[in-house]
């Protein structure tokens, strides 16, 4: 599978400050790309960078298949962390001039509004002004403008903040099926839930550096700990304890679940899951054992502050 | 269409659906209008009436005081002067004027009074003395046997009859219309740029504010968006011009018509006191003025209001755009706005008072160069003929700093547009100069 993006050892400096170091980065077609890190690392930088609204000190961007020229704002949609519309003007005249601005004839980003209004149910809305509508409905018009000129790319910076949590899932909604239609995503986050459910890969980029990418599948293999949790019950629940923990680190843990028994985490170290498990069945009635994956949360948090 | 093209047209289409430039297009011409009737209405009114009561004992000066509709003299020279003193107070005249008994003309000079209860006009104090002064004069002449009429025949009218090295006729008042007209076009040419400028800035800072910015020119390059708007409001600012043309134009044509009559009469009185004039000789003049206007270079005048009106605007719209992008709202603008607002002022000064005096010295001749000053300060001096080579220069100045300063508010405004939230510094605007 070839890459939409690539971004090959992108550098940038604002005064002394170096915003970007050495960044590459590869996004897949058709994927849907987390872009991680805390506040100050560099995201918005870089995603200023692929939009072309600041140019990298040195290094290049690729966009599928040729380095980026100026041209190829029509291909990619934007939605940026801080975004806004011109709040006197209608909605209508709105739309059609930042398609416009996008490239698309007055015709065809007709054709497309409409298509669109109709599919958000918001086809009065053509004549109003943006200071007429709340806050979610012109985050829904927000929406609207950065998708249609049918971009190839797609990049959103916290594309959920401001929406409640039925528009919030409506524009979640929208975004996998245009990713379905082909359209890669790149979307940059806080938000570690949605970026477990809907991201397959994921770059973490941390005090201008990019520390992790890949996909995410992979990522989380990596940063798998051979833990597991386990749920039993047992009579002899000391000398079970004293045998695990012998042989392993154990803890105790705590998950949801309708019995009372005892439960803990433990890490194998070097030893695979059957030895454990051949321990457990000797010892009591096992209710409950799995992996303990980490979650993207665990793998931000960890690398960050380490 | 270019993306260009639908900036600007966003831009203008944005300024003139305004409410706000709406009613100022209609409104101003109407409030002129209202405050040019009521400044003819003040003047038209007659002034009260002040009654000068003249006290004068030797009976020689009285009748030389001639009422008019704005003093009314009265001959109190008979009522005891206590009694006069007295009823200033309860003001039934405005002054007292004595003038006490005494044969010598030379004591009596020190001796005259004028009483009243606020201090008088200085124009009217002087009317007073010059009459009194002819009197005595007259008189003296005759004391000494000097026959009045006979000196008044020989007195010398003397008007120094100017001329140009060219050999035209030269006039005395002309400099004024000159600078009358050069002035009213630097003046235009520094609202316009005050007023635009302002908007520019204005609607940069709505761009920042409503945060549409990063969404626009993830679109368009920062330097397309900031030439947009300041080609847009421009054309914004000459399509209220135009209208202000339009209407004042249709509003002398309905004007004309509907007093058409009374119009008529008024000049046919102003024909004969023209004719009139003519024939005693005082307004051969006139056509020489009408002829030495037509003499201004017209041309030369309207071409270059165009020229330094663009290159002035766009010079100082792009300063504004750049405070706009730098700043987060119109209050923090304020300490960048003065050094671009002192210039123009300067321009405006060097204009009227040194330009007026001396058209083609040295301050006015540096001035018209420098960009800063040259659209106002040239504008004022083209009436009284700038050679050509000085008009081309300055024009050349003024468009090659624009391109630099473009390129110097484009990078201001490419960072500043991305900066929230912070209150920028002179030093910091330095700064954003080498990202």
């Amino acid at each position: 599978m070839s890459n939409i993006l690539e971004v090959n050892k992108v550098d940038k400096k604002y005064g002394d400050y170096t915003a970007l170091n050495q960044v590459s980065l590869s996004v897949p077609k058709g994927s849907i790309y987390g872009l991680l890190g805390p506040n100050g690392a560099g995201k918005t930088s870089l995603i200023r960078i692929i939009n072309q609204i600041t140019l990298p000190d040195s290094g290049e961007i690729i966009l599928d298949g040729a380095i980026l020229k100026p041209d190829d704002v029509m291909y990619i949609g934007y939605m940026p962390e801080e975004r806004g519309l011109y709040k006197s003007m209608k909605v209508g005249e709105q739309c059609l001039y930042l398609a416009q601005l996008k490239g698309l004839s007055k015709n065809d980003a007709k054709i497309q509004l409409n298509y669109w209004f109709d599919r958000l149910e918001i086809q009065g809305w053509w004549n109003k002004k943006i200071e007429e509508l709340s806050k979610g409905m012109a985050q829904k018009i927000q929406f609207v403008v950065t998708v249609l000129h049918k971009p190839k790319l797609l990049i959103l910076d916290e594309p959920f903040s401001g929406f409640d949590p039925v528009n919030a899932n409506l524009i979640k909604d929208e975004i996998i099926e245009l990713n379905k239609q082909g359209t890669s995503v790149i979307f940059s986050t806080h938000r570690m839930e949605s970026v477990e459910e809907m991201c397959d890969y994921i770059a973490l980029i941390h005090k201008s550096n990019k520390l992790i990418e890949g996909k995410l599948t992979d990522v989380k293999k990596q940063f798998r700990t051979n833990s597991y949790e386990v749920g039993i019950l047992s009579e002899n629940v000391e000398g079970l304890l004293h045998e695990l923990s012998q042989k392993f680190t154990i803890s105790p843990t705590h998950f949801k679940s309708l019995n009372d028994e005892l439960k803990l985490e433990i890490n194998l170290g070097s030893s695979t899951p059957n030895e454990l498990l051949n321990i457990l069945i000797s010892r009591g009635q096992l209710t409950h054992f799995m992996e303990k994956i980490p979650s993207v949360n665990d793998i931000f948090i960890k690398t960050v502050t380490e | 269409m270019s993306k260009l093209a639908l900036i600007i047209r966003r831009e203008f289409i944005a300024k003139v659906r305004n409410k706000s430039f709406i009613v100022m297009t209609f409104l101003s011409p109407l409030l002129f209008v209202g405050i040019a009737i009521f400044v003819g209405y003040l003047s038209q009114m007659k002034a009260d009436l002040k009654t000068i009561a003249i006290h004068d004992e030797t009976g020689r000066f009285v009748n030389e005081f001639k009422s008019d509709e704005e003093f009314n003299y009265v001959d109190f020279s008979k009522i005891d002067l206590k009694i006069l003193k007295d009823s200033i107070v309860s003001e039934s005249y405005e002054g007292l004027l004595v003038i006490p008994n005494d044969t010598n003309n030379n004591t009596l000079q020190k001796k005259i009074q004028y009483i009243s209860n606020d201090s008088p006009g200085v124009i009217f104090v002087e009317g007073l003395e010059d009459v009194i002064a002819k009197k005595i004069t007259a008189e003296n002449f005759q004391k000494v046997g000097l026959d009045t009429l006979k000196i008044n025949n020989a007195k010398a009218n003397i008007a120094i009859h100017l001329e140009k090295a060219s050999g035209e006729t030269a006039l005395k008042g002309l400099n004024e219309i000159k600078i009358g007209i050069g002035g009213v076009f630097g003046y235009l040419i520094m609202m316009f740029i005050i007023i635009y400028g302002n908007m520019v800035m204005r609607s940069v800072i709505e761009e920042k504010t409503s945060r549409i910015i990063e969404v626009i020119i993830s679109s368009v390059k920062p330097f397309q968006l900031m030439m947009g708007k300041i080609i847009g409001t421009s054309l914004a600012g000459i399509l209220q011009f135009l209208i202000w043309a339009i209407l004042g134009m249709s509003a002398m044509f309905i004007l004309s018509s509907v007093f058409g009559v009374q119009m008529g009469a008024t000049s046919g009185v102003q024909t004969q006191q023209a004719i009139q004039m003519a024939q005693k000789g005082l307004g051969s003049e006139i056509p020489m003025y009408i002829k030495e206007l037509w003499n201004l270079p017209i041309a030369t005048i309207l071409i270059s209001f165009i020229i330094y009106f663009i290159g002035g605007y766009f010079l100082y719209s792009s300063f504004y755009a750049s405070i706009g992008a730098a700043v987060d709202n119109e209050t923090d603008s304020q300490q960048f706005l003065l050094p671009i607002i002192l210039p123009l002022i300067l321009g405006v000064y060097i204009g009227f008072f040194t330009v007026m005096n001396d058209p083609h010295g040295i301050i006015a001749t540096v001035f018209s160069m420098i960009p800063l000053t040259s659209p106002i300060v040239m504008m004022m001096r083209i009436p009284f003929g700038v050679p050509l080579w000085q008009i081309l220069l300055s024009m050349t100045f003024l468009f090659g700093t624009f391109l630099g300063v473009v390129w110097f508010a484009s990078k201001i405004y490419r960072v500043g547009i991305l900066m929230y939230g912070k209150k920028p510094t002179w030093k910091e605007l330095y700064k954003w100069l080498k990202y």
